[in-house]
């Protein structure tokens, strides 16, 4: 396994106050902080420095560490000694501290320099495992679905390490595949919760819940807004101005647009009900957006200087003009 | 036809959209979020979460909440829990996230 060095995942010095090692914790649970933060890699962030907290805010487990750590850098490969256990004596106070910590996973790492204390020793650990009925707690994750996952539901699986308890009562991590529905009509932002199947409990206490977070991932035509889906749909300069008939994509198929005679850039012509499905199904906007040829050939460029005649008196910067006039003279 | 989506569920739905779940009691919410009522009291009374009845001073046996408020009840007691802030503080991190969230959806539906 690889040694974790957990100053190094606080930021802070070997040296280092309990103080200055409470605001570390502190500043970067707040960046991390897996219902705060927009970070991609929060939630291992997070228990990372978790773990490292736990062990640097504790005087003795500090202590430990560092008389451990003194010999190792982060990523290299470690096994602890084999008098580890016995060198402490002090095991009853270690398993007492870790009542507040069953049920999380932290690393292997920690788990072999910590959580193995205080065996055999006072028996401690041993009976809190057995006298505790505990709710196991809730697990989060993040899916990315497709747009069209959500107009036509599916099933999806989900790889999980969880941590499940070995025969001789210890943590141990496994893989885990879960089988899920994401029903239709899912908008980003909410969260499907699968019942009991987060962490497992203690003693008879019942599972934990496992909470995905939805997210959608961008779609090359297709976005969306709570339940409404929108596109941009690029026009010519005379569709805009004349009107057109045009055939589009929406997720649901093809569909004939009709655009208005003097229609203007970032003007949305609604198809109600075409986006997300549900209950009150959401509206498909087709956000129109003109483009123009660009004048390469002579028949290209007379063709613009036919428009520039016809429109002799349009001004394209009149409102900019107009704005400019009442600014605060300099 | 429509029989396939989940307009409203309980919490025996083994999956279920949270957002969809609704009419659930103080005991409900207490026993999803391992909490006493006590502290779901607070967190009504800080704004974190809204009983969803119009009427107010309703005894507490008759109050309802939404998926919604669950979700924002245990986030707000994990911001308690992880970062020390206090209800009141957990109430203000969650609306600014949601006009944060609200603001991101505004920019994404401009045209690109």
């Amino acid at each position: 396994m690889e040694f974790k060095d957990y100053y190094l995942v606080m930021g802070v010095e070997k040296s280092a106050t309990p103080e200055e090692i409470k605001r570390a914790h502190r500043k970067l649970a707040r960046k991390y902080h897996p219902d705060v933060s927009k970070e991609k890699d929060a939630e291992a962030r997070f228990k990372e420095l978790t773990e490292a907290y736990d062990v640097l805010k504790d005087p003795e487990k500090r202590a430990a560490y560092d008389r451990l750590g003194a010999n190792y850098q982060a990523g290299q490969d470690f096994q602890p000694p084999p008098d580890w256990a016995g060198r402490q004596g002090q095991g009853g106070s270690y398993s007492q501290s870790f009542q507040d910590d069953d049920g999380q996973d932290h690393s292997a790492f920690f788990d072999a320099l910590f959580r193995g204390m205080g065996r055999g020793q006072d028996g401690g650990q041993q009976r809190s495992h057995e006298a505790f009925d505990m709710h196991g707690q809730d697990q989060h994750a993040k899916i990315q679905i497709e747009i069209e996952d959500s107009y036509s539901g599916a099933t999806r699986t989900l790889q999980l390490r969880v941590q499940t308890q070995g025969n001789d009562g210890r943590p141990q991590l496994a893989n885990r595949t879960i089988e899920f529905v994401i029903p239709k009509g899912i908008r980003a932002g909410q969260h499907i919760r699968l019942a009991a199947q987060g962490a497992p409990g203690m003693g008879n206490g019942s599972p934990g819940d496992l909470y995905l977070d939805v997210e959608i991932l961008p779609h090359p035509l297709y976005r969306t807004d709570g339940s409404d889906v929108l596109m941009d749909l690029p026009i010519a300069p005379w569709e805009a101005a004349l009107g057109a008939e045009v055939v589009a994509p929406t997720p649901t198929g093809q569909v004939e647009v009709k655009i208005p005679s003097g229609s203007v850039t970032g003007r949305k012509l609604r198809v109600k009900g075409r986006g997300l499905p549900g209950k009150i199904p959401g509206d498909f906007y087709f956000v129109l957006k003109l483009t123009q040829p660009v004048g390469q050939s002579d028949a290209d460029k007379k063709a613009y200087a036919d428009l520039q005649t016809a429109f002799k008196t349009f001004n394209p910067r009149a409102d900019v003009e107009a704005i400019e006039k009442n600014l605060p003279a300099r | 036809m429509q029989s396939n989506f989940i307009l409203t569920g309980t919490l025996h739905d083994v999956n279920i959209v949270m957002e969809d779940i609704t009419e659930l009691t103080l005991d409900d919410l207490c026993r999803a979020c391992g909490a006493q009522a006590d502290i779901i009291s607070e967190l009504v009374s800080e704004g974190v979460i809204e009983i969803t009845s119009i009427e107010s001073n309703l005894p507490r046996e008759h109050w309802r909440f939404s998926g919604v408020h669950l979700h924002r009840a245990k986030v707000a007691m994990r911001l308690h829990r992880d970062l020390g802030v206090n209800f009141a503080g957990a109430a203000l991190a969650l609306q600014l996230m949601d006009e944060l969230e609200g603001v991101k959806l505004k920019l994404n539906s401009f045209p690109t």
